[in-house]
């Protein structure tokens, strides 16, 4: 398996990569960690004749934390995992990457990669939409924003443009008790089925929840009315079945390896059930 | 055919100097220009580690970055973990608790073991086997592969304490 | 302290048999310095590299190489038509049929080798291969055996004569144009008979899917032509290098004494590297015209889509038992899927390899099984992945068929093994399907393992979570797998067994030198099993030389002498008795030479562990190192000089190892993901060479019959499309989904064998993968569940689970 061959470039700042992104269209991507778009290369399914790297550009690292909180494009799985100020700010954050592919693979992931490639398998889209983030995208004209909720069209199809970088997520520091399950065949593979829940627990009932489905569409699956289905309620029985069969209404799985439709529909059940139970359990 | 670069890379604390296509990855410029033989090409999608070698403090899958990527990195493989006369205490420790057959994944799972210690030096059983998931072995089992990360790591932990 | 040695610190210090002896190989594989294919380099070496197609089933229109050429760097393009002069467009496989090394007017499965691009780098010729402009007529695809014996559409043109008739071929009459061989073993009418006037009959059909050996290292070789000598170097990944050499001498003409076949270090083989590929034959044609080496190494998706698959076997079973549970008779039909060639490595007789070692660890008196092969539009191949041919199917087939008679009999499956075991007594036994099973002691194995895991207990606590299942108190059940199996190994008598007329025996060629070291030579060849390590310890028992001082070498068939190589657990049943036997022509030899330094009669000395002493008056002896320098250096009266020995050892029999093993799993109901909380393996494989390595052969072979019970297929879609052509979705499980296992032995040596043992690589997939299903299916048997077949993945289980209404 060997690549095409292709024009590398490693600008040391945005505008350099955005000239590039200008010049050559899309005729150019941006490479984070590179563990999507290598094998899809070396599987000659992509064909990309100029690739920027984004190693050196300054300001994509970090990570901080307060009300807000933002994490740079290039941070990896790994920081994630490591950075103990948002283990304890977000710790779903935390929860979500240890299940994402194995630890080779998490050192150079990142989040940008993870959530601007597209692919309904990747994991942070949908935890992402599940903590209503934004994402900054840097073009030719500046900077602007777009919720993760509005951000995915279809898979490999999102709102980016093809001059446009995302340089990072922000979302407000997560309320209540969260979940982030996902069943899978092994490690190092995609979700048959995830769920990202944050629920916030008033007293003895929910007072509101954010829930969203992994590799059950070709785009994640922020299901409002699932999460709409569970405030106001005790998160009982009831609750959670009304959540599950708003859920099921929202997401549309295809056949692959991992079960055929039915499966998955199933699958999808059964995981936000503990999902939304764990959740509950930690609010 | 696309220009060549000029890249540079520490290699097991020797620097390379070298003109390459940028899409030459990095495990074929170690095996094939450097003669590092030592990282193995098993699955060359990222999925079974036998070509992991460490750059810049990480574990990585050196089928699945590009050498353009590691233009000025410090590389460790295999190679540059232990020497005959002064073995990594992971190559003692695979080879008392009978951790390898085939000796193809050997390597890359030395080589990520090592990383796995560094980070986490007195793990548990359920911390090895998660943090060596990268690492695919076909004759093993993974039992006695297990065995030795841990026996290595008693050994490294017993030295320090006698140290202090 | 001037303690005097004990007998058995001199034994102990020669490292011999029975010892954990760690291993020599390990040094080099830890430190990065391992010899493998792909890590040689000769100079101005060439790579080659494959057009596949993307079709199941097309005809080629045409073959356009001129953009491939241009481009820089590229120096040939192989076609059919270039190989056809040479007769090298086709090559004869391991089953007596043909197989086309480059696609010669049609291709008949996704991947298939369609040009060979020769450039001097793998970049280049990775570049070449998209340039090359193959024009495809597509033609209906057939990836179902059944409906291949009805189809209209005939796949192999070839085989079929210009009137329509249909030639027999190799095994004998066909009876479709895609149908192969119909083998038939035991006495059909005989059983039919028992079956329908039994008490109790069960039938099932199972399906054992298409699998893979998949082993880390892919296939590949170098060759290398050298002009001006006229010699062929061919580096490569072969189990069994001294028959390539035969079959690269019989197909290219160049003599045998012409071709050197190295195979270097291997990277795991599990079957994968016993058949000839394409590759290799391309490589050879490359150098040749060339004049430089050419490496071919198949990348991973290559590997699993194109080079010898595993298993496809649609298993119609019919067992017939008293209402006590004698079982009667055994009843088998096979419908073989071998894909688009008959590239089977089989023993020439036996087409379905040992499948009619069916009847299994039982006392069966009649029995019978026919086997039908078929082509279809998939991948050739079939070998025997981790198992000795066809055995892991016959054993999956005969371990849930008792399962099946267990629940038709309304009994315990433990029980009913136990009634049915052939008695120790009735060893040797001859099997109502052709064998002579050569030792066991089924009866002690078993009770020792069901005690090791409290059986009873474990039957209580299956019993009790169904009651907590049905009350709606837990989602999970438990399943407890049990398997009893019996291993045939150790291919073969040279009467019953060869390979494209090759016999199955192998060898052993000893050299002492002169200061007592020796190096050891043999026909078979290491890919993990630890080969250098443990004949060594045979030849330390065997001549009293210290293991670390003998060095053993293979693969190279310029200094190896013959054999056949390295599957199927032969290695130690037969180059392993090789190595005694050898031993033993030194150690006679020794002899005489003792008794000369001693000054009395050949008869006069015996043999100490590491020396020859006087009967009688151990403290005069002569030590093997004192013996090897006087073989050397001393005139001796009628005895020649030097201390060599070679052995060509052809078995009178095979092996049969056989062993218990006892798997506990819980299962998500609702999710169907599984959870192996225990897996007992007991093992008897004859007399034990090195502890350590046997239980590490368990581990891994355990593993593989994990993966392949759990989730490992070669999955095909209606249009022929591997579904399953990388590690994402091809399951090879990581340290994360694989237990602990516990292991145990009994001892029952092989009487035929000259050091007893029988062999262990591959026990442990041949019993694990039914062990591991059968605890899938008895999970459900509380439910209704006769039958479900592999591989049990989630959603597989999913399904059995929702058919028998347990999601409300």
């Amino acid at each position: 398996m060997i690549p095409g061959a292709f024009e590398y470039h490693r600008p040391k700042d945005m505008e350099g990569v955005l000239a590039v992104l200008q010049e050559h269209g899309d005729d150019a991507r941006v490479i984070a960690g590179g563990h999507s778009l290598i094998p899809m290369m070396k599987l000659r399914m992509a064909d990309i004749p100029h690739l920027i790297d984004l190693q050196d550009v300054q300001g994509l690292n970090s990570i901080t934390v307060g009300d807000t909180i933002t994490i740079g494009a290039m941070v990896t799985q790994h920081h994630i995992i490591e950075n103990h100020a948002l283990a304890s700010a977000a710790p779903i954050m935390r929860e979500a990457s240890l299940q994402i592919a194995d630890p080779q693979v998490r050192y150079m992931g990142t989040v940008g990669g993870n959530v601007a490639n597209g692919d309904p398998g990747n994991d942070m889209p949908g935890l992402m939409q599940c903590l209503d983030a934004t994402f900054t995208l840097v073009g030719p004209d500046g900077e602007r924003e777009v919720a993760a909720r509005d951000f995915y069209e279809a898979a490999y199809m999102t709102d980016r443009e093809d001059e446009e970088v995302l340089t990072q997520v922000r979302f407000d520091k997560p309320q209540g008790g969260f979940a982030y399950e996902k069943q899978k065949r092994k490690i190092g593979d995609y979700a048959t089925a995830a769920a990202a829940v944050q629920i916030v627990k008033d007293g003895d009932t929910c007072a509101s929840a954010s829930i969203a489905m992994t590799n059950l569409s070709d785009t994640p699956i922020y299901s409002e009315d699932a999460g709409a289905a569970l405030a106001g309620t005790t998160v009982d029985d009831t609750a959670i079945e009304a959540a599950v069969a708003a859920m099921l209404g929202d997401i549309d799985p295809t056949e692959d390896n991992r079960g055929p439709i039915e499966f998955k529909r199933h699958a999808a059940a059964v995981i936000l059930r503990r999902a939304i139970a764990r959740a509950w359990s930690r609010a | 055919m696309a220009k060549k670069m000029h890249i540079k890379l520490t290699v097991n604390g020797q620097e390379e100097e070298f003109l390459a296509e940028p899409r030459e990855l990095l495990i074929h410029t170690l095996r094939e220009r450097l003669n590092i033989t030592g990282p193995h090409i098993g699955c060359e999608t990222s999925h079974c580690g036998a070509c992991t070698v460490t750059v810049n403090g990480k574990s990585v899958k050196s089928c699945t970055m590009f050498v353009a990527q590691a233009d000025g990195a410090d590389v460790t493989t295999i190679e540059g973990l232990g020497s005959p006369d002064n073995l990594h205490v992971l190559q003692r420790a695979f080879k008392e608790n009978h951790g390898l057959q085939c000796g193809f994944c050997t390597p890359g799972m030395i080589t990520r073991a090592s990383k796995l210690l560094e980070e986490n030096p007195n793990p548990t059983e359920e911390e090895v086997r998660f943090g060596m998931a990268g690492n695919l072995c076909r004759c093993t089992g993974y039992q006695n592969i297990v065995k030795s990360i841990l026996a290595a790591a008693a050994e490294l932990n017993s030295a320090k304490e006698a140290a202090e | 302290m001037n303690k005097e040695i004990t007998r058995q610190e001199r034994a102990d210090a020669l490292g011999g048999m029975g010892c954990k002896r760690k291993r020599v190989e390990d040094a080099r594989f830890t430190q990065g310095k391992g010899n493998y294919v792909d890590d040689i380099k000769l100079p101005g070496m060439l790579f080659g590299d494959f057009v596949r197609s993307p079709y199941a089933h097309a005809r080629i229109k045409s073959i356009n190489t001129d953009r491939a050429m241009a481009l820089d760097g590229v120096v040939a393009v192989l076609t059919a038509d270039d190989l056809r002069p040479l007769g090298l467009h086709w090559m004869p496989t391991l089953a007596g049929d043909k197989q086309m090394v480059l696609a010669d007017g049609k291709v008949l499965f996704q991947g298939q080798e369609v040009a060979y691009v020769v450039a001097k780098d793998r970049y280049i010729a990775a570049d070449a291969v998209e340039l090359v402009d193959v024009e495809y007529e597509e033609l209906p695809v057939v990836v179902d055996p059944f409906e291949a014996l009805k189809s209209d559409t005939v796949l192999r043109e070839d085989l079929v004569a210009e009137d329509g008739s249909l030639p027999d071929g190799a095994h004998g009459p066909r009876k479709h144009h895609n149908h192969i061989f119909t083998w038939e073993v035991g006495e059909k009418d005989a059983t039919e008979q028992v079956v329908s006037d039994a008490a109790v009959v069960a039938e099932e059909t199972m399906y054992y899917h298409r699998t893979h050996p998949c082993p880390l290292e892919t296939c590949g070789c170098v060759a290398s032509m050298d002009k001006v000598n006229g010699k062929l170097t061919l580096y490569g990944t072969f189990q069994a290098p001294h028959a390539i050499r035969t079959v690269v001498s019989l197909i290219s003409g160049i003599e045998e004494h012409n071709i050197r076949v190295v195979s270097p270090d291997i990277g795991g083989g599990f079957g994968n590297k016993v058949g000839a590929y394409p590759g290799y034959v391309c490589s050879v044609v490359a150098s040749i015209v060339t004049g430089v080496p050419v490496k071919w190494i198949e990348d991973r998706m290559e590997n699993l889509m194109t080079t010898a698959f595993a298993r496809d076997y649609w298993m119609k079973g019919k067992i017939a038992a008293t209402p006590e549970g004698k079982i009667t008779g055994l009843w088998c039909h096979v419908t073989a899927d071998h894909g688009g060639f008959d590239a089977c490595a089989d023993p020439t007789k036996f087409p379905a390899g040992f499948m009619n070692i069916c009847t299994g660890s039982y006392d069966i008196p009649t029995a019978y099984l026919a086997v039908d092969g078929v082509y279809t539009n998939k991948a050739p191949g079939g070998v025997s992945y981790r198992c000795s041919f066809r055995v892991t199917e016959a054993v999956y087939f005969i371990e849930r068929m008792i399962e099946v008679l267990a629940i038709e009999l309304n009994m315990d499956a433990a029980e009913l093994r136990r009634i049915n075991f052939i008695k120790k007594d009735q060893f040797p036994y001859q099997s109502a399907l052709g064998w002579e099973y050569d030792s066991g002691d089924y009866h002690t194995a078993w009770d020792k393992a069901l005690k090791a895991v409290d059986y009873e207990g474990l039957r209580a606590e299956q019993a009790q979570r169904v009651e907590d299942f049905k009350a709606g108190k837990t989602r999970k059940l438990m399943g407890i797998g049990l398997t009893h199996f019996t291993e045939i190994v150790g291919a073969g008598p040279v009467k019953n067994c060869d390979i494209l007329g090759l016999g199955m025996f192998d060898s052993c060629e000893i050299r002492i030198h002169p200061t007592g070291s020796a190096i050891a030579r043999l026909g078979t060849i290491s890919q993990g099993q630890g080969h250098a390590t443990t004949f060594a310890q045979i030849l330390a028992t065997e001549i009293g030389l210290p293991a670390d001082n003998i060095t053993i070498e293979e693969g190279d068939t310029d200094t190896a002498p013959y054999g056949l190589g390295t599957y199927g657990s032969r290695s130690t049943p037969v180059a392993g008795a090789a190595t005694a036997m050898a031993g033993r022509k030194i150690r006679a030899k020794a002899q005489m030479i003792a008794a000369y330094l001693l000054e009395v009669h050949d008869d006069d000395v015996e043999f100490d562990v590491d020396r020859f002493v006087v009967k009688g008056a151990p403290e005069k002896f002569k030590t093997m190192k004192e013996i090897a320098f006087a073989a050397y250096n001393q005139a001796i009266p009628g005895i020649e000089p030097g201390l060599e020995a070679v052995s060509y050892y052809d078995p009178p029999n095979m092996t049969y190892p056989f062993g218990a093993y006892i798997c506990v799993m819980d299962i998500d109901v609702d999710t169907g993901v599984t959870d192996i909380r225990r897996f007992y393996a007991l093992d008897d494989c004859g007399t034990r060479i090195n502890p350590m390595i046997i239980e590490g052969q368990v581990h891994g072979g355990l593993t593989e019959a994990l993966a392949v019970a759990l989730g490992q297929e070669i999955a095909y879609d209606d249009m022929g499309n591997v579904k399953t052509g990388t590690l994402m979705d091809f399951f090879l499980p990581t340290a994360w989904e694989v237990p602990n296992y516990e292991t145990d032995h009994t001892v029952t040596p092989s009487p035929h064998h000259p050091i007893g043992a029988k062999g262990v690589g591959e026990s442990p997939h041949v019993g694990g993968v039914p062990c591991f299903s059968n605890a899938v299916n008895d999970a459900f048997r509380a439910f209704g569940l006769r039958h479900t077949h592999m591989p049990h993945d989630h959603w597989r289980i999913w399904k059995t689970a929702n058919e028998l209404g347990l999601h409300g």
